[in-house]
């Protein structure tokens, strides 16, 4: 049994240093959020971040289901068409690929 | 909570219309959200960790990504130090979301510690996408509780459903997978974010081959660089050409 106060600090001091990312950086920036160059980066900046997540998160995929690299794949390519597919709702395409890789995992 | 404060709306619409605005910004990214902390609540179960952690989680961090990694370090037994570096690891990006979230449009106090507070990927791909001149306090707050309460029920259900199965699911974690590939593409839409696609892609393939333990922050690192060299770049061009103020936006 892991012991129950472990558990709390971990999700508190988990939760004050997340608090601190998202908080500090509005505090430090405000001066700095009329420049072209921060302008700039505001811009550019989303459609990387995401880029960077989704890839990170399919390469931890990958590392932790070695053997099951042709589920991953298969999953992966039915997210993306029923996305770009069907008019781009995220709730069928998350639906869609996540469904579909759990029946290859459980069923093969 | 917003929706019977009496202060006046930011802007214009009246205070329902605003909180119906921003339950239906909610529901596109909701719908990902809710069976992602489905996943989650079904993950703490089947990890032999007890079924209060997954409001715990969703309340005392909220921060998808980082809660569903916190459950496998939490059922390892993971010392606090190497969580705590973990989690500034993975939560790193939020520093960069400053630049860009309309936090400005957002009622000073509690609205707006709320707002950084739940500032989640998903309500900041969101509203990082609208123009900021049509948004509101109002509908950027309920917008971000709405999606806090997806997450928080789809993360009771979850726990529910997994007590309730005999045996365990495989496979719930790709629920993360498939919502940051459906992000991505919504991102990049239009031939403006190819260059950042490009420098992205770029920056993350070296950071996996150079700096495989620390891929995600070493990435977000080297994209910020690679982005200021195109900014210093594009810059001189602008010099060089002596042109207006022609900068698109």
């Amino acid at each position: 049994m892991i012991d129950p106060l472990y558990l709390i600090t971990a999700v508190v001091i988990s939760g004050l240093i997340t608090l601190a990312l998202r908080a500090l950086p509005f505090a430090i920036l405000k001066p700095l959020r009329k420049s072209r160059f921060v302008k700039a980066l505001g811009r550019w900046m989303p459609a990387g971040i995401l880029l960077i997540l989704a890839v990170v998160v399919l390469r931890g995929e990958i590392l932790s289901r070695p053997g099951d690299l042709w589920a991953i794949a298969a999953a992966t390519a039915v997210t993306v068409l029923v996305h770009l597919l069907a008019k781009r709702r995220a709730l069928l395409s998350i639906a869609a690929g996540t469904a579909c890789y759990v029946l290859l995992l459980n069923m093969f | 909570m917003t929706s019977n404060s009496p202060a006046p709306a930011q802007a214009s619409g009246p205070q329902g219309s605003q909180v119906l605005a921003g339950l239906r910004d909610s529901l596109g990214v909701g719908i990902g959200i809710f069976p992602l902390g489905f996943a989650l609540g079904v993950l703490v179960i089947q990890a032999g960790l007890p079924w209060w952690l997954a409001p715990a989680l969703s309340i005392g961090i909220f921060a998808g990504s980082v809660e569903l990694f916190m459950v496998s370090m939490l059922a390892a037994a993971t010392p606090l130090l190497t969580i705590a570096v973990t989690v500034f690891a993975m939560n790193f990006r939020h520093v960069f979301y400053a630049l860009s979230f309309p936090l400005q449009r957002v009622k000073r106090g509690l609205p707006r510690a709320y707002s950084v507070y739940a500032l989640i990927d998903e309500a900041y791909a969101t509203y990082v996408l609208m123009p900021a001149q049509k948004l509101t306090s109002r509908r950027i707050v309920t917008g971000q509780l709405a999606m806090q309460t997806y997450w928080v029920s789809g993360g009771i259900v979850g726990v529910l459903v997994a007590g309730a199965l005999p045996e365990p699911i495989e496979g719930f974690e790709f629920a993360l997978v498939a919502l940051f590939i459906v992000m991505t593409l919504d991102a990049i839409r239009g031939r403006r974010e190819i260059p950042s696609a490009v420098l992205a892609g770029l920056s993350v393939g070296i950071a996996i081959l150079v700096i495989p333990d620390q891929a995600l922050l070493a990435a977000l690192v080297l994209y910020a660089v690679l982005l200021t060299l195109r900014f210093a770049l594009g810059s001189r061009a602008r010099k060089h050409e002596n042109a207006g103020e022609d900068f698109d936006d």
